[in-house]
């Protein structure tokens, strides 16, 4: 089956006055229709970036410096501005972790989301009203009618990242970044909000990146998996494989110290130190300040290699 | 052992604080916000308590009562045994000191025009702990028991990361020599590998300087790992409160057993997620009877009318659901 997203050897570098900040340096996956891929990483770790270097919302003093990006057979890197803007929230959207970003706080519902659709689409303002009251139903919103003509400010947090969502899937694109999108929701909201995606996608047939932190919930939704540390992904594959044989001691690292993991009141397993200064990178893998296998050999930096099928890793000392 | 000895640390009993009340002579008619209502709690010393809950259960504002930040509207505040109005102005401040607060966010409870040496030293100077002369060398104490170069003290926070500041603020706490701490939160700011060090370095506090903790926090894997006791929250009532493990095992509340099967967890793989319905209705006009009836699949009539009292239905674990006295 042919990738709907290719992403290869992506640099996205920032040129600040204090030097140049490889945010992400050398990334590439590939994604298929209806498929979930669950981008982890701390922050710093370029997760972010990545996601609005695919949707073309890299800012100055940041630019891609190399590598490509195809959505669709398409190369998404040279594209002008216009063209950009035809395809963001058409074919590509975003959702992101506070939907008062996406939400505009002094128009109403209905005319944000009008406003989305038309952008994209010649339809008349009933028929783009009509396909507004169906986006909402689909994402669970409770009178539709009355909902549309309501502000922002009127809904809770967890109602807002739902109208986020279907303002994102209103165009049927054909990939859906979430950035980090339940995590300042509570739990019984984190779950519907989970629960709705992964039906969404399903029904839709669009693929879904899902950019966290935490690790238990890319398990519980994604199919495949890149962990990120630095900038680079160290490692990546099918879930399974990823978290129940991980082969990258950041990996192990990273499972290892989620407390529900370990047997309570005992300390937990952590990763030493703290993630290095994007500022300061120096030669080599990124982590091994934090690894207890790293050696002299890992002052070169690790090239990528596959030690399974669909799975790649950047160690020269992965474990097993 | 005599009934001294017996006594919890800190005890609160029927505590209920409402915001928003028209005080004196004013008549406002703005809406009252009831956070909390009728909460009773008691930690025993070197006792770990893990309060969770979804925003807006009241859990922050119960942190700030035991913590004295905040006066309750109704109910006693104990402390060793002795209720809080019995305490003169001395004991009152001595009592004030041992209990201490962390909070959440690292960055805005760091006042980020003082060195980290005032930050920490300041408390423990004026309460005559240590003399202006010493305070460097007590500060250099502090902070290598929480795991900061001393040499790092003439900086100020915005040159630490938020890990780093997280223990700055522990410290601080720890400079007043305090029993207890009420932890808001402490650690949701932090990355995976920056939050296992810090919850490493409560625990290992507990164990050094036996600290008693109010543990506040939504994320029910932190409170399984460092509490003995569990006490759950909904809307401003404590549903259900048990010893760790036998909560997690055996959940009696239906709140607490949704919220533990909707915890993600590295295990369950591509799950299909269940979802209660609707959301945490507003303190403002909270539900009649049980706060939580609108959303429970278990709901019957009497939990339309009547509040659930909290009873023991087991050693040391209650619940406040009318299905445990149904037939």
């Amino acid at each position: 089956m042919s990738a709907v997203l290719a992403v290869e050897g992506l640099r996205t570098h920032f040129f600040t006055r204090a030097g140049v900040v490889k945010a992400v340096d050398d990334v590439g996956f590939a994604l298929e229709r209806g498929k979930v891929l669950g981008l982890v990483g701390e922050s710093g770790s370029g997760k972010s970036i990545t996601g609005y270097s695919i949707m073309g919302l890299v800012d100055e003093p940041g630019r891609i410096v190399a590598g490509s990006i195809r959505l669709e057979g398409a190369e998404l890197t040279r594209l002008d501005r216009e063209a950009w803007r035809r395809l963001r929230g058409n074919r590509i959207a975003m959702i992101f972790q506070d939907p008062m970003m996406t939400l505009n706080p002094v128009l109403r519902i209905d005319t944000q989301m009008v406003e989305a659709l038309r952008a994209h689409q010649r339809v008349s303002h009933a028929a783009a009203l009509e396909r507004c009251r169906e986006a909402l139903a689909w994402v669970g919103i409770a009178s539709p009618d009355e909902r549309l003509r309501a502000y922002p400010h009127q809904f809770s947090g967890g109602m807002r990242q739902r109208i986020a969502i279907a303002i994102a899937l209103l165009n049927r694109p054909a990939v859906v970044i979430a950035d980090e999108p339940t995590t300042a929701l509570d739990v019984t909201i984190q779950g519907q909000i989970l629960f709705e995606m992964q039906r969404l996608c399903r029904e839709s047939g669009a693929a879904l990146i899902w950019i966290t932190h935490d690790l238990s919930v890319v398990a519980g939704l994604a199919d495949s998996v890149c962990v990120m540390y630095a900038g680079r992904i160290v490692e990546s594959g099918p879930v399974d494989a990823i978290l129940d044989a991980p082969l990258h001691p950041y990996t192990r690292g990273l499972l290892e110290s989620i407390p529900s993991r370990n047997p309570a009141g005992r300390p937990l397993a952590q990763i030493p130190g703290m993630a290095p200064s994007p500022m300061a990178l120096a030669e080599g893998c990124a982590f091994r300040e934090r690894c207890a296998r790293a050696s002299t050999a890992c002052g070169v930096a690790p090239a990528v290699s596959n030690p399974a099928v669909s799975r790649t890793l950047r160690c020269v000392h992965p474990l097993q | 052992m005599n009934a001294v000895a017996q006594a919890p640390l800190l005890e609160l009993r029927g505590i209920s604080k409402r915001f928003g009340e028209a005080s004196g002579f004013a008549r406002k008619r703005a809406p009252v916000v009831h956070a909390l209502d009728g909460v009773s709690l008691a930690v025993r010393a070197r006792e770990v308590v893990g309060l969770v809950g979804e925003s807006g259960c009241g859990k922050s504002t119960l942190g700030r009562i035991v913590s004295r930040l905040l006066v309750p509207s109704a109910g006693e505040r104990y402390w060793q045994g002795r209720p809080y109005a019995d305490f003169d102005a001395r004991s009152q401040r001595a009592e004030r000191l041992a209990v201490q607060m962390i909070f959440q966010d690292p960055y805005a409870s760091l006042n980020p025009r003082m060195r980290v040496a005032r930050i920490v030293g300041e408390a423990a100077v004026v309460h005559g702990l240590a003399s202006a002369r010493e305070r460097d060398d007590y500060v250099a104490q502090l902070l290598q028991r929480v795991g900061l170069d001393p040499s790092l003290m003439r900086r100020f926070p915005h040159q630490f990361s938020g890990g780093q500041r997280s223990r700055i603020g522990i410290a601080r706490a720890l400079a007043v020599k305090p029993r207890f701490l009420v932890c808001d939160e402490a650690v949701a700011a932090l990355d995976v590998s920056i939050q296992a060090q810090v919850l490493n370095l409560f625990i290992r506090l507990r164990e050094e300087l036996g600290l008693s903790y109010l543990f506040i926090s939504h994320d029910l894997g932190v409170i399984r790992h460092v509490s003995d006791r569990v006490v759950v929250m909904y809307l401003g009532r404590i549903v259900e409160s048990a010893p760790a493990a036998e909560l997690y095992a055996h959940p009696n509340h239906p709140y607490t057993e949704a919220l533990i099967l909707e915890v993600p967890r590295i295990e369950a793989r591509r799950r299909r997620y269940v979802p209660i319905r609707g959301e945490i209705p507003s303190p403002i006009a909270p539900p009649p009877g049980c706060h939580f009836h609108p959303r429970c699949p278990k709901a019957f009539a009497r939990c339309r009318t009547e509040r659930p009292a909290l009873r023991e239905i087991a050693p040391g674990h209650l619940s406040a659901c009318h299905l445990n006295e149904a037939p």
